[in-house]
């Protein structure tokens, strides 16, 4: 797939007050070919405590399966406010999506964790799909997910 | 109306509804084949049990699944890779792998959206409420022309195509009707127009924070058996403060996974019971059969979808074009035509060259649509109408009547009517007789009197053509061919000769079959479908109008037979009397509803003299069901002219002829069919009151001699065969 690449003003809940400064992030995710309809995934940060911060992205376009992404969906009640302008289409298995969303720069390293939930029609849905602290280290690093995702980067 | 609303989605959504019947057909068949391969579940399981069962075999357990067909699918997370797998109840052991079919996801992608997203969701809802369209109009469609919903089922005429389209369409329309409601409710639902969003059980307070209790000890699974379970998830892993969450066919649930109570419930609604009940039938899911026949029931659009074009297609060619013709302002004579199927049109052109060649200026339209202040110069108006069904409108009149009512006045230049119509339908002319009575209820003043043709008879018409001539100062000779465009060679088997010593030449002429492809006979070309009493209409060499034979034989017997008498001086007759096997004719079928034995079991009289044993020979032949049937034939000597005289020796014994009367005109006791009849009083009485149908076939004479003697027989029964006839019970096909 043509790598989507999306723009983003980042704008409610990640201007968190006095922090000012931002950087231009790109988040690449990779899907492993596992045999099924284009996969839903949400894309979000939770802070130190495990608090939901805010949503980065939302793949995949009807809200009535919002509700298979369980975890984002218990952080959020599943309010269209939390991804209004940043929604997209699914993606395929074994497709790419990529994503580039300006984050401030307090985000990193100050314990704050990018989770993705991931959900496939008639196939598990996979909370919690991927969790990875957002640190300067980490920038470039792939992770693997755990059951739809065969890798993600942000850098 | 009705019509335009079936023509045109089906022309426009053809393709589009073709592909949803086609993928819905394959797709039916997939519930199925996971019934069949779906592992046998364990009686009384209960979700405790299960889930227990299938943890010890697989560590990192996330999810379980039970789908409509009884399959259990697990899927879990360990040692760092995940896994899934079809379960077996009973053991927790894996029976194989858990991914979908790819078939059935991508035929999946195909009759839900073409694999175009939203867009193509939405195509394929149009295409769906385009079936809904067809459906409903073409029920309405049938109920028309069978004369009303009570004759739904009624027995069809018509070629072939035609009657595939309806005999197919009233069979599957009620399969199709659900299929394309229950797509648009899963439509709706698919876009959240549908307040049928699941319920959520409340978020518990506080869980216990304990861990590591097995599912075989929880009492909210224990409670729950394993039949009505859509889904248990498990919590993460060293995560205290998750739950387990189940999903049963009565609503979702959430678990305490340290002392397994249940923390939170959440109930159904009657909507979702509903959604998804309509998902199950479209589907099939847990529901085989009802997807079987939905299926079975969808595959019969592609046919409906090529007849229906071929009935429209046909309905095009049939409308001819006149050469000539004068601009409607300009028009002397102004000829309306009311026609169903074409063939009044026919006519139509007929009666405007007539005129045209006597130098009248001659406008030909559709009575839909009509009106008068287009034809300003108008000396005449004349309306060749046809009758749909009990008295309907056809087709290219649609409206008429309605907008005659709406007039302040009738035009002044007057009005001529002539109906076209089959006189053994109750109907017959019942449309032409209502456009005479609604313009005389406007005071139009009348040409000529309003008069009939019945069967698309030439020579009606030509008598009704004289009379208008008369009226208009005009000598009006028309000679109307009543379209007999897809005649047919026939070849001659063979010919079995009688009645040459009694100055009676006859002889029993046997045709093969021709061989017709399918398309032929779909676009009504070929003999099509007959039945003995039907009749076939023969081109002789040398004339253009053709004569008309009674058949006596049906498509089932494999042959085309017919009885001929040479005519003194016969055109046609000589010819057909002079072939030999090998020798061909040209001819063409005419179907002749009026003169069939009809369904049921009662028993049959009929009555032929001469020739007239070829349909009644016909009618005995296929009599399968030994109905009983009494046979009167008249012949001139049975030494000479006792046609059939093996055959019916030979149905006698097998059943297919009761009782069998002949009389012989010559030779040692000389009397008539009709004087055999009174002989035989007492038992054709007997047979009438029980329900008997007479059927007669002979010259003009003798069904007068045998009306005659009937009504002497019916008088002690207080019965006149004219009784009999308004009941249906008489018939007769005199020549």
């Amino acid at each position: 797939m043509k790598p989507l690449l999306a723009a983003l003003a980042l704008t409610t809940a990640l201007t968190l007050p006095g922090l000012a400064l931002a950087r231009p992030v790109t988040l690449t995710t990779t899907l492993n070919a596992y045999g099924g309809d284009g996969a839903y995934l949400a894309y979000y940060v939770t802070d130190a405590t495990g608090a939901y911060v805010g949503s980065l992205w939302m793949a995949g376009g009807k809200s009535k399966y919002y509700e298979h992404l369980s975890d984002w969906y218990a952080a959020t009640g599943g309010d269209p406010a939390q991804i209004n302008g940043i929604t997209g289409a699914s993606v395929g298995a074994g497709r790419d999506l990529e994503i580039t969303l300006d984050l401030a720069d307090a985000l990193f390293d100050a314990g704050y964790t990018l989770h993705v939930d991931a959900a496939v029609e008639d196939m598990r849905d996979s909370p919690n799909e991927i969790a990875v602290p957002l640190t300067s280290a980490g920038l470039g690093r792939a992770v693997p997910g755990r059951r739809y995702i065969a890798s993600l980067t942000y850098r | 109306m009705i019509r335009a609303l079936h023509r045109w989605p089906g022309l426009l959504a053809l393709v589009l509804v073709l592909i949803l019947a086609l993928s819905g057909a394959a797709l039916s068949v997939f519930p199925l084949a996971e019934r069949l391969t779906a592992p046998a579940e364990v009686a009384g399981q209960s979700v405790a049990d299960l889930a227990a069962r299938v943890a010890e075999r697989h560590p990192g357990l996330e999810e379980i699944r039970r789908a409509p067909s009884g399959r259990i699918t697990a899927w879990w997370f360990a040692d760092g890779q995940p896994g899934a797998a079809v379960i077996d109840p009973a053991t927790g052991a894996d029976l194989g792998p858990a991914d979908p079919d790819p078939l059935a996801r991508w035929l999946t992608g195909l009759h839900r959206s073409l694999f175009l997203g939203d867009a193509g969701r939405l195509a394929m809802a149009a295409g769906a409420a385009a079936m809904l369209v067809l459906a409903v109009s073409g029920a309405m469609l049938v109920a028309r022309r069978a004369g009303g919903w009570r004759h739904w089922a009624g027995r069809l005429r018509g070629p072939l195509a035609g009657r595939l389209h309806v005999e197919v369409a009233r069979i599957a329309v009620p399969a199709l009707l659900f299929s394309a409601l229950t797509a648009l409710w899963m439509t709706g639902s698919t876009f959240d127009l549908l307040p049928d969003a699941a319920p959520r059980p409340a978020q518990p307070a506080a869980v216990s924070g304990l861990t590591g209790l097995s599912p075989a000890d929880m009492p909210a699974l224990r409670a729950v058996p394993v039949a009505s379970l859509r889904k248990l998830g498990f919590p993460a892993e060293g995560d205290a403060q998750d739950v387990l969450r189940i999903e049963t066919a009565e609503g979702i649930g959430l678990v305490d996974q340290g002392n397994g109570a249940l923390l939170s419930w959440a109930g159904a609604g009657a909507m979702q019971h509903l959604s998804e009940t309509i998902y199950r039938l479209h589907t099939g899911q847990g529901a085989v059969l009802v997807g079987l026949v939905l299926g079975l029931m969808a595959l019969s659009v592609p046919l409906l979808g090529v007849t229906g074009a071929l009935v429209w297609l046909a309905g095009r060619r049939g409308r001819p074009r006149l050469a000539g013709m004068a601009p409607a302002a300009r028009a002397e004579t102004v000829i309306l035509v009311g026609s169903e199927g074409g063939s009044t049109w026919g006519f139509a052109t007929t009666l405007a060259r007539g005129l045209q060649a006597q130098g009248q200026a001659v406008h030909l339209a559709a009575m839909a649509g009509f009106d008068p202040a287009r034809h300003p110069r108008a000396e005449r108006f004349v309306i060749l109408a046809a009758t749909y069904g009990d008295g309907a409108a056809p087709a290219s009149a649609r409206g008429f009547l309605e907008r005659l009512a709406q007039w302040p006045a009738a035009p002044t230049a007057p009005l001529a009517v002539l109906g076209f119509g089959d006189r053994s339908f109750p109907g017959f002319c019942a449309f032409a007789d209502r456009v005479v009575a609604a313009a005389e209820d406007k005071g139009w003043s009348r040409l000529i009197a309003p008069d009939r043709v019945d069967r698309q008879s030439p020579q009606d018409f030509a008598r009704w053509g004289r009379a208008l001539g008369a009226a208009l100062g005009l000598r009006l000779e028309l000679a109307h061919r009543a379209a007999p465009p897809a005649v047919t060679q026939l070849t001659l088997l063979s010919r079995r000769d009688h009645g040459a010593e009694v100055q009676a030449p006859t002889a029993i002429l046997r045709f093969a079959l021709p061989k017709a492809g399918l398309v032929a006979r779909l676009t009504g070309r070929g003999l099509g479908r007959f039945q003995a009493g039907d009749l076939l209409g023969v081109l002789p060499e040398g004339a253009d109008l053709p004569r008309f034979y009674s058949l006596a034989s049906g498509r089932r017997d494999g042959f085309v037979e017919l009885v001929v008498r040479k005519q003194p001086g016969g055109l046609c007759s000589g010819q057909l009397l002079a072939l030999e096997p090998g020798d061909t004719i040209n001819a063409f079928l005419r179907r002749n509803p009026g003169f069939r034995v009809g369904r049921g079991a009662a028993p049959l009289i009929l009555i032929g003299a001469g020739s007239g044993i070829g349909p009644l020979a016909g009618f005995i032949r296929a009599n399968r069901r030994r109905r009983p049937v009494l046979l009167f034939f008249g012949m001139r000597h049975p030494e000479s002219d006792f046609l059939y005289r093996d055959d019916l020796a030979a149905w006698q014994a097998a059943g297919r002829l009761a009782r069998l009367v002949t009389a012989a005109s010559r030779g040692a006791r000389p009397h008539h069919v009709q004087d055999a009849l009174r002989q035989e009083a007492a038992q054709v009485l007997e047979a009438i009151r029980g329900g008997a149908r007479v059927m007669v076939c002979g010259g003009r004479d003798m069904a007068q001699g045998v009306a005659r003697a009937l009504e002497d027989i019916l008088a002690p029964a207080g019965l006149t065969p004219a009784h009999l006839k308004a009941e249906g019970r008489y018939v007769e096909d005199v020549y």
